[in-house]
C-alpha cells in the first residue's frame, strides 16, 4: 500500500497552515487533499474584508488571506497538493481512501491531521414550521451563489440569525440591489461581531429584531413571506406579538457544525453535542497521531486564530513523526 | 454632545465615546488603539468604508473575481461604486493588487482584484 509519513484532509486556511508548519518542522513527506478545484477552502467566497489583523497585522479580504498561504504552499516541493480529492473513508489504523476523477486511491499515514473546517446548520435544526417551498438557503450557500458563481438568490430578503455570515451578507445582497426585510436573532444579543452588525446592518438601516423568531414559513413554489414573533426568556412565543413580513429570500444564519465524520469512521471518541473529538489538548483526538484543526476541532470567530493554533497542529504532527522514528525532538522546533 | 459609536476596524468592535462640539470631534474614549480616533473622526465628519464586491471575468479560469478599493470610500457612494462595477468586464489574467481600475470614478482610490484569476 501507498505509505505517507502525513496527510492533511483540507485545503483552506487550517490545513495550508498545518501543512507549511510541519514542513518548516522537518516533515518531508506531505500529502495535502483538498476536494475543491482549488486551495483556500471557505475563504474564497468570503469577499469582504476583516481578515489577517492580528496574523499579518494588515486588514485583508478572504481571498487575499488563502492566496498568500496558496503562495507558500506550492513554493514547497515536499508537499504534494491533490485537488478535486474527496476523503470517502478512514480507519483507525490511519489508512484513507480518497477518491479523485478516474482513481480511488487507499494509503496508510504515519500521521494525519484533518483540516476539514465545519458545515452550516439548516433550517430543519430549527424547527420552523410552514412549507418548505423553494428561496430557503443558508447563508454561506447564498455567499458562494452570489461570489463564486455570480447568481443573485433573491430580491427580497429575510435573515434568520444573526451570524456574522448572515450579517455580512445583509450588506452584500443591498449592495446587489436586493432589498433586506429584516435580520431576525432570538437571542437578546448579535451571535455575530458588534462590527459587523454597525457596518453590514445598521449602515444600511435594516431592521434587527433581538428576542424574535420566524414562526412560519409560507410560499407554495417559492417562499412568499413569514411570521416573525417577540420571544419571551425561554424563547417562547409572547402572544400577540405577531407580524408578518413578505419575502421571496430566507437566509440561515444560525451557525456551524465541525464536519468530523471521517475521524468518527476511525472511531475517536466524539462529543455528540459539539460533533468535535473528545480532547484534553488541543488539536489531539483519542488516537494517536490523529490530529484535527480549524474549525472541525472547534469553531473559531477568527481566521488568524485557526492559523495560529494549526501551525500547532503541524509542529505537533511532526514531533509524532520523530517520535516514531526513534529520534529525539530536536530544540528550536518552530 | 457626546455619542456612543462601534469602532469597525477591527474585530475587538471598540464601544467609543464622542464629544463633539460644532460638528468637529473634540475628545475620543473607550478605544484601545489610534485607529479608533481616527474612525472617529471620519464617522462623524464624512463616514468611509472599503467596498469590496466581484467583477464579472470574460474567458477566464474564474467566472467571478473578486475586488475591492484600495482605500475607504465615502459610505455615501457605495451604492454609485456597485453601480459601476457591474459595468466592469475583466477579460485578462489578474494578480492579487493589480489595478483594474484606476480612480475609480474620480474618488482617489483604485479598484484592486483580490484573487489570482488565470
Amino acid at each position: 500500500m501507498l505509505e505517507k509519513d502525513l496527510v492533511i484532509v483540507g485545503g483552506g486556511p487550517a490545513g495550508m497552515a498545518a501543512a507549511i508548519s510541519a514542513y518548516e518542522n522537518g516533515v518531508s513527506d506531505i500529502l495535502l487533499l483538498e476536494r475543491d478545484q482549488y486551495l483556500g477552502g471557505i475563504l474564497n467566497q468570503c469577499v469582504h474584508t476583516g481578515f489577517g489583523i492580528s496574523y499579518f497585522k494588515e486588514v485583508l479580504t478572504g481571498p487575499e488571506y488563502s492566496g498568500r498561504f496558496i503562495n507558500k504552499v506550492k513554493a514547497i516541493d515536499k508537499i504534494e497538493i491533490s485537488l478535486k480529492s474527496f476523503a470517502v473513508n478512514l480507519t483507525k489504523d490511519k489508512i484513507l481512501t480518497f477518491i479523485k476523477p478516474g482513481l480511488i486511491q487507499k494509503l496508510k499515514a504515519k500521521a494525519l491531521i484533518m483540516a476539514t473546517g465545519a458545515r452550516e446548520r439548516t433550517r430543519e435544526m430549527l424547527h420552523i414550521p410552514g412549507a418548505r417551498p423553494a428561496g430557503i438557503f443558508s447563508a454561506g450557500l447564498a455567499q458562494k451563489l452570489i461570489n463564486i458563481e455570480g447568481l443573485l438568490p433573491g430580491k427580497e430578503v429575510v435573515i434568520a440569525g444573526s451570524g456574522d455570515i448572515g450579517l455580512i451578507m445583509a450588506r452584500r445582497f443591498v449592495l446587489e440591489g436586493a432589498k433586506v426585510k429584516a435580520v431576525i436573532e432570538i437571542q437578546k444579543q448579535a451571535r455575530g461581531l458588534v462590527r459587523n452588525v454597525v457596518q453590514c446592518v445598521e449602515d444600511f438601516e435594516i431592521p434587527f429584531y433581538l428576542q424574535h423568531k420566524i414562526s412560519r414559513i409560507y410560499g407554495k413554489n417559492r417562499v412568499e413571506r413569514i411570521d416573525v414573533a417577540r420571544v419571551d426568556e425561554n424563547f417562547q412565543e409572547i402572544a400577540g406579538t405577531k407580524f408578518q413580513l413578505e419575502c421571496d429570500t430566507l437566509l440561515i444564519s444560525v451557525g456551524l457544525i465541525p464536519e468530523n465524520e471521517l475521524i468518527e469512521m476511525a472511531q475517536a471518541k466524539m462529543d455528540k453535542k459539539t460533533n468535535t473529538p473528545v480532547s484534553n489538548e488541543l488539536n489531539k483526538t483519542s488516537i494517536a497521531g490523529l490530529f484535527v484543526c480549524g474549525n472541525a476541532f472547534r469553531i473559531y470567530d477568527l481566521v488568524d486564530s485557526v492559523t495560529k493554533d494549526s501551525v500547532l497542529a503541524g509542529r505537533q504532527a511532526a514531533e509524532y513523526l520523530i517520535r516514531g522514528s526513534g529520534r529525539t525532538i530536536p530544540a528550536g522546533l518552530k | 454632545m457626546n455619542k456612543n459609536l462601534t469602532c469597525i476596524e477591527c474585530p475587538k468592535s471598540c464601544e467609543l465615546i464622542v464629544d463633539i462640539e460644532n460638528c468637529r470631534v473634540v475628545k475620543v474614549s473607550g478605544n484601545q488603539c489610534n485607529a479608533g480616533e481616527s474612525y472617529c473622526l471620519a464617522e462623524i465628519e464624512n463616514p468611509m468604508r472599503v467596498l469590496t464586491s466581484a467583477v464579472l471575468g470574460e474567458g477566464l479560469a474564474l467566472k467571478m473575481i473578486p475586488v475591492r478599493t484600495d482605500r475607504p470610500l465615502p459610505k455615501a457612494k457605495l451604492l454609485e461604486a456597485m453601480a459601476e462595477i457591474k459595468k466592469i468586464r475583466i477579460n485578462k489574467p489578474v494578480k492579487p493588487g493589480d489595478v483594474i481600475v484606476n480612480n475609480f470614478l474620480g474618488l482617489g482610490v483604485d479598484l484592486i482584484a483580490t484573487r489570482e484569476c488565470l
